[in-house]
């Protein structure tokens, strides 16, 4: 072996590593990852129940903790399993259980008004995350059940406690039990 | 276009060897709301109502197509029952045994009619896809004319093992079959009419070639196609006899197709003959599991075992009920499951005719599945994706393109049922669809929820200043 | 009755794996025969012990999966995984070294990937490999056809051809040598024969189909001829290429397996392709005696990626 061809070979893997970085720098400029693309990517797993479980004030909230770092993957009891999957392999991590801390997975439910006990107080309007619930002043209120994400937040407004939550009817859509 | 499928044993001949055979009104019949095409007729009676011979007991609904009672009698009630998909509503009537119509005989001179009118006739007779999907026909025809399909394709092949009622048909009552290729001409708009008939059926090439001549109308011709199955589907068919192909998202009449039954078109003959509705239709009675094999002709919501006692009852052997043919058909509950407008053939079948599958095995990716599907899938990869659920490659294989045929399930040496996961991986990914569809539309609501909160707070924090500044007087000028 | 068989198709053809495997065995005895006759009743005992190793490890994998052992061990792909290696390695190898390759080839290659249809690389060829690396003397040491088989081994065409052309003798001078027979080597194209003979039988009963044989002979047939025009002495002829080594066994037996290869018809031509190419290449340049079971294994490694890119154009939708 001599000079040249000890030369010619550094010379070589020298090349190639160069080039190869170019490619690389190049390739991670230009594909840097877009945090909102992120936020959009995560929103679009997660249930959009809106039931605030999670204890931020809806999905796209919680999507946007999960983007930053700020919260785990572990917090969305409608999702579930399911949904924690997803999100593991979005984000390249580990599946786990939902923490029960934040709730557990049920069968799907929708709001159900009891229209004779209703008083019209409208309260429960504001509170719905969706606005499934239709309905003015002193009039009685309905649920459109097939908005309804079953996220329970009209319950704790209603002062007569006239809203209950029930399975859905037949040819509803409800969420396949995971 | 390669024509992919298979070339099996017919099993068409016994059946064959005797004329079609009317069984009687049974004494009770059972009206499925779905007749075969997934959807229900909105009934239009109630329990107690009497009803006569052709009267209209459900209307059209979506793909349902209307149904009218086969005889005159008493709806005794409306409920679920076992039918040849699983289970439907379904309306029960006593028959009273007389027969008594609700409108005297009386041709349609169709002629003399506008295409649409045709179509509405033919739709108010409750005309469906008598090749077994039920579909209303004169959707179709109506979906032809919109797009000025210029091919009417009659589908007298009649691919799958076991079932010829169709053969029987067009054997003995070809000139049905022109008449009605005649009207639906008329009523589609087509110029002209092909009937396609696979090559194992000489007898009806024949007896449809000579009807042809004596009508004298030179846009109606015969096509003989090779025996495979699944040359009868709708896709394949379009594909063998025209060399194009409909998209994936489409209906045949965006090729200029329109395909309908033999089956419907001599339902449409009668229509235009006399003017009664559907009410009838011919089964195949198959398989060493009965006596005789023969053709009927049997009213809608007649039990499976009045057309068994028809044709001589079981043999000793057990036999298992399936509804269609070996490869598509549907095992059936028991003796009391009705005949509706889908169903073209009982095949009762012992295990000799049908023998158990080997036992499964894991897949060695031989690729004889692929060599045979008609869609040109992969379903050694569709089945990979299927077990796991996986979505992106599901559709990149082109699981919707699956017109669940059997052929692969047919030819795999590991004995996978690979039909039967590619229907289960379809629900769950239609599911899964709904799911996603509902988390859209939520989230969608969501984000003007809040918008709209975050509106009113603006307003009223604007009204709030305004208020304010009004009670500074309106010297003290802005802030 | 379970379920999922009360729902269509209520019949199927009844063609199962066994049948296939043993059709695939069936199809092996010419190349077996042709070797007894060269080489004496050895290569008899090599299948024989190739396959009660073969049989033993499977059992014991399934054993330890914790599967039930039967049914896997009568479907016959096991057997033919220890055929292949059999007949694969030179009729003089040490008996332990053959039981080695076919316990490396059934547990490690087939039943550490989770068994049948599960494996990525070829069983027979990883067994092959492991020997070849291992004990190169003893894997490429041929004997002398006729003899009796410890009479005197000898290079075989392929390695007196590759040795022959470092030392700058010409292509002539080489061929004239007793390693060459009429097209390829002595013996070597009589066992060549023998098994496009029952790779032809594989083809009539649709056992195998035509791609990956045709694209394997061709992806060596053409740049050999291409080079054999341009540079006669230093490269072998189309012909010799053919009938040398482990060519047809390799496109008939070998490249076929299933589980390995690509699983589209477009798929398995670039396979096929694939190790006709690098067959020819590891001949003509690499320091092996024969290329196909490193062009199989390496075009193994590429099977996800073709896979990937060759989905076949579905019926309704464009492109
Ligand atoms: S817990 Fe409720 S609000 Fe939070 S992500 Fe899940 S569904 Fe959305
Ligand atoms: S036929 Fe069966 S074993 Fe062969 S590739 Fe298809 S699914 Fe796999
Ligand atoms: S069942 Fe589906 S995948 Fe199987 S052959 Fe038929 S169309 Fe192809």
């Amino acid at each position: 072996m001599n000079a040249t061809a000890i030369l010619a070979a550094t010379g070589a893997v020298a090349a190639i590593a160069a080039v190869l970085g170019g490619v690389l720098g190049w390739v991670a400029t230009r594909l840097r990852s877009d945090p909102d693309a992120l936020v959009e990517r995560i929103d679009a797993l997660l249930p959009q129940t809106q039931c605030a479980q999670c204890r931020y004030p809806g999905c796209r909230p919680y999507a946007e903790a999960i983007a930053k770092g700020e919260a785990d993957i572990d917090r969305c009891p409608p999702g579930g399993e399911t949904t924690v999957h997803a999100l593991a392999a979005l984000l390249d991590r580990e599946p786990r259980p939902v923490d029960p801390q934040y709730g557990i997975t049920r069968a799907p439910r929708v709001a159900l008004i009891d229209e004779d006990r209703c008083i019209g107080c409208a309260l429960c309007l504001p509170a719905c995350p969706v606005d499934a619930i239709v309905g003015a002043p002193r009039l009685m209120h309905t649920v459109i059940a097939a908005h309804c994400t079953g996220c329970d937040l009209c319950l704790a407004p209603c002062p007569v406690d006239c809203i209950s939550m029930v399975a859905p009817a037949d040819g509803q859509p409800g969420r396949a039990a995971a | 276009m390669k024509l992919r499928g298979l070339r099996l044993d017919s099993h068409k001949s016994r059946p064959l060897e005797r004329p079609i055979r009317v069984v009687p009104p049974p004494a009770t019949l059972v009206l499925a709301l779905d007749q075969g095409s997934g959807e229900d007729a909105l009934p239009v009676v109630r329990p107690g109502d009497s009803v006569r011979t052709g009267s209209v007991v459900a209307a059209a609904s979506g793909a349902a197509a209307a149904l009218h009672s086969p005889v005159s009698g008493t709806v005794r009630e409306i409920a679920v029952r076992p039918t040849p998909r699983g289970a439907s509503r379904c309306i029960v009537i006593e028959n009273d045994g007389r027969d008594d119509p609700v409108a005297p005989a009386a041709p349609v001179d169709w002629r003399a009619m506008e295409g649409t009118a045709l179509i509405e006739h033919v739709a108010a007779a409750g005309t469906a896809g008598l090749g077994g999907a039920a579909f209303p026909s004169a959707t179709k025809l109506a979906l032809a004319r919109a797009a000025d399909a210029e091919l009417l394709l009659l589908n007298g092949a009649e691919c799958e093992p076991w079932i010829c009622c169709d053969a029987a048909l067009m054997r003995e009552r070809a000139a049905d079959v022109v008449l009605g290729a005649q009207v639906m001409l008329a009523a589609s708009g087509a110029q002209r009419c092909l009937i396609a008939i696979e090559d194992d059926k000489p007898e009806a090439i024949a007896a449809i070639q000579s009807a042809a001549r004596a009508a004298t109308d030179e846009r109606i011709e015969v096509r003989v196609l090779p025996a495979v199955f699944p040359l009868g589907a709708e896709g394949p068919l379009v594909a063998a006899v025209t060399g194009r192909e409909v998209p994936h998202d489409g209906w045949p009449p965006q090729v200029g197709v329109v395909c309908q039954n033999v089956g419907t078109a001599a339902a449409v003959a009668r229509l235009v003959q006399d003017g009664r509705p559907v009410t009838t239709r011919i089964v195949t009675v198959t398989g060493s599991g009965v006596k005789q094999p023969a053709n009927v002709e049997a009213c809608i919501g007649t039990p499976v075992g009045e057309l068994v006692a028809a044709c001589g009852g079981y043999t000793a052997e057990g036999a298992r009920r399936i509804a269609g043919g070996s490869l598509t058909g549907r095992s059936l509950a028991g003796d009391d499951v009705p005949v509706t407008k889908g169903v073209n053939c009982i095949l009762l079948a012992t295990d000799a005719d049908l023998p158990a599958r080997a036992a499964e095995m894991p897949c060695i990716r031989c690729g004889d599945c692929a060599t045979v599907c008609p869609a040109g899938l992969l379903p050694q990869q569709l089945h990979v994706a299927a077990r796991s659920d996986d979505s992106a490659a599901l559709a990149r294989f082109g699981l919707s393109a699956c017109i669940e045929c059997g052929c692969c399930d047919y030819v795999c040496p590991s004995a996978i049922p690979l039909t039967v996961r590619f229907r289960a991986a379809r629900e769950r990914q239609h599911l899964a669809d709904l799911e996603r569809r509902r988390a859209r539309e939520a989230k969608a609501r969501y984000e003007r929820h809040q918008r709209r909160l975050a509106e009113q707070a603006e307003a009223e924090r604007e009204a709030f200043d305004d208020a304010r500044r009004r009670a500074r007087g309106p010297d003290s000028g802005g802030r | 009755m379970d379920a999922a068989l009360a729902q269509p198709p209520h019949v199927i053809a009844g063609f199962t794996v066994p049948r296939v495997m043993f059709q695939v065995l069936g199809a092996l005895l010419p190349v077996l025969a042709v070797q007894i006759h060269l080489f004496g009743l050895r290569p008899l005992l090599l299948v024989a012990v190739a396959a009660i190793v073969a049989l033993a490890c499977e059992a014991l994998a399934l054993h330890l999966r914790q599967r039930s052992v039967r049914p896997s061990l009568r479907d016959g792909s096991v057997l033919v995984t220890a055929a292949l290696l059999a007949l694969a390695v030179p009729p003089t190898l040490p008996l332990w070294q053959l039981a080695l390759g076919a316990t490396v080839a059934v547990l490690l290659a087939k039943h550490a990937y989770g068994g049948l249809g599960q494996n990525p690389f070829n069983p027979a060829m990883v067994g092959y490999a492991v020997l070849l690396v291992s004990f190169p003397l003893e894997m490429t040491r041929w004997p002398a056809p006729g003899g009796a088989w410890d009479a005197m081994t000898g290079a075989t065409a392929l390695d007196t051809l590759r040795t022959g052309l470092r030392q700058s003798y010409t292509m002539q001078e080489i061929q004239a040598g007793p390693a060459f027979g009429h097209i390829g080597a002595t013996g070597g194209e009589w066992i060549n024969l023998a098994a496009l003979a029952g790779g032809l039988y594989l083809l009539a009963r649709r056992i195998v189909r035509w791609h990956i044989p045709l694209a394997m002979l061709a992806g060596i047939a053409v740049p050999a001829a291409l080079f054999h025009v341009f540079d006669p002495g230093a490269h072998a002829s189309a012909s010799f290429h053919l009938a040398a080594g482990a060519t047809m066994l390799g496109a008939f037996f070998i490249a076929t397996d299933p589980v390995s290869a690509a699983t589209s018809d477009r798929g398995r031509l670039v396979y096929g392709a694939g190790i006709g190419l690098l067959t020819w290449i590891i001949r003509a340049w690499g320091a092996f005696p024969d290329g196909v079971a490193f062009a199989v294994l390496i075009m193994n490694l590429a099977v996800p990626l073709i896979d990937r890119y060759t989905v076949p154009r579905i019926y309704g939708h464009s492109g």
